[in-house]
């Protein structure tokens, strides 16, 4: 393995780190609305976002990015492969930072809402003020491990031809024939990329865990 | 935008053949897998330095990697070592290593959370480690573990549709190959989505139920 093939794999990190991201961004802004929609008290809307996180959740990432890259991009409107790539990875991203989210707000205790109306806080400011601060420390754990789960299902982008860390390590193999240099050295990278994200997550958790009432 | 009636009759048959292939690949992952996941489990936790260090590398690589990777490792990778393997094997191995790192991460968590005095009184009452493992802990450790084995199910289940990147004729493949055939590739894709969604949601839903009675019978 020479250093001219180690670059060609490299040629695909910065990809796969884009990828991973604005999928993530995209996931935690829009996770936001949906578990609203999940714990509203309105009946239907509630149903609705259900029924939304459970077919989103549902369907094998791979064949969102076929619906999105063929079905949708043969028929509907041309996307580039790594919009399309963005596009399924961050509506996979928002259905699941959106079950964290719950997870995270069902446990806070009850006592917070309880004192918070007691001090006559409304809806709005009992969640912005009172439970979410404290919902978002217990969230971050489950969101870092879900990036780390995120990076690497960006390896299914590879298939759309994204020419990401999985595309380069393909494309490699197949020039040179040494599949198995080539792809340990391909799951090397993810799991150095993973570290650096549970390190920081370990870090983070040890200074605000402190500040959870549960 | 929907497939037709004519369509999706003239589709099914091989889209159901396709979905048999790819509920094969993830019953055997998980026949393999979830025993290899307990070896790895007891061998992480092993004193043994050796046995834990083996299976420390297994579980991490396993759980590091992609799963695409680890396909593609095996089915494209092992070939340049002079082991060629057929797709449906290559794809069982490579799920059922990653089902093992996976399950063992669950199932170390699960015996683990077992109170140190369920051992203590195993030691007393004189059972060795081996029977120690088999009438006290795991009972009461894979009760711990079900519903997360069984949440991790569903995900393997969706995983096999990876195995399109090695040329298993599996549920996307099947459905891949339809849209470029007919060029009608969104109503392919959608039906094949369908019949996911018809397992994985189901399958969610019970999850969601034995986590709840789960809870409900847990005594810690």
């Amino acid at each position: 393995m020479s250093t001219v093939d180690l670059f060609a794999i490299l040629r695909g990190l910065p990809w796969t780190v884009a990828l991973t991201l604005g999928a993530f961004l995209a996931g935690a802004v829009l996770g936001v609305p949906l578990v609203a929609a999940r714990q509203s008290r309105i009946l239907p809307l509630r149903f609705l976002a259900m029924v939304f996180i459970q077919i989103v959740r549902g369907i094998p990432p791979i064949l969102w990015l076929f619906i999105i890259f063929f079905g949708l991009g043969m028929s509907v409107f041309p996307i580039s492969p790594f919009n399309a790539a963005l596009a399924g990875l961050g509506l996979i991203a928002a259905a699941n930072m959106a079950e964290i989210y719950r997870g995270a707000l069902a446990s806070i205790h009850f006592g917070q809402w309880e004192a918070s109306s007691a001090l006559n806080l409304g809806r709005w400011h009992t969640l912005t003020d009172v439970v979410a601060p404290q919902a978002f420390r217990v969230a971050l754990p489950s969101a870092a491990s879900y990036l780390i789960g995120l990076m690497k299902e960006t390896a299914v982008a590879s298939t759309i031809g994204v020419s990401e860390l999985a595309f380069q390590g393909n494309q490699l193999s197949q020039l040179t024939f040494r599949g198995l240099e080539v792809f340990a050295l391909v799951g090397m990278f993810y799991i150095l990329l993973s570290l650096p994200v549970a390190w920081l997550s370990r870090v983070a958790d040890g200074y605000l865990q402190a500040k959870v009432a549960r | 935008m929907l497939p037709s009636y004519e369509e999706l009759s003239a589709w099914l048959p091989d889209l159901l053949s396709g979905l048999s292939i790819s509920l094969q690949v993830t019953v055997l992952s998980l026949l393999i897998g979830i025993p290899f996941g307990l070896l790895l489990a007891l061998g992480v936790l092993a004193k043994n330095r050796l046995t834990k260090v083996i299976a420390l590398f297994l579980v991490e690589v396993g759980r590091g990697a992609p799963a695409l990777v680890l396909l593609q490792f095996i089915y494209f990778g092992l070939p340049t070592s002079g082991l060629t393997l057929g797709s449906f094997t290559a794809a069982v191995i490579a799920l059922a290593w990653n089902t093992g790192a996976y399950t063992s991460e669950i199932i170390r968590a699960s015996l683990q959370s077992i109170p140190h005095g369920q051992r203590e009184a195993a030691v007393a009452i004189g059972l060795n480690r081996l029977d120690a493992l088999r009438y006290v802990l795991l009972p009461q450790g894979l009760r711990v573990a079900l519903p997360a084995l069984l949440a991790f199910s569903i995900l393997i289940f969706q995983g096999t549709s990876l195995c399109f990147t090695i040329a298993l004729p599996e549920l996307v493949s099947r459905a891949y190959e339809i849209g470029s055939n007919t060029f009608r590739y969104f109503p392919a894709l959608l039906a094949a989505g369908v019949l996911y969604a018809s397992i994985s949601i189901p399958a969610a839903l019970l999850v969601s139920h034995v986590e709840k009675r789960a809870g409900s019978y847990a005594q810690r």
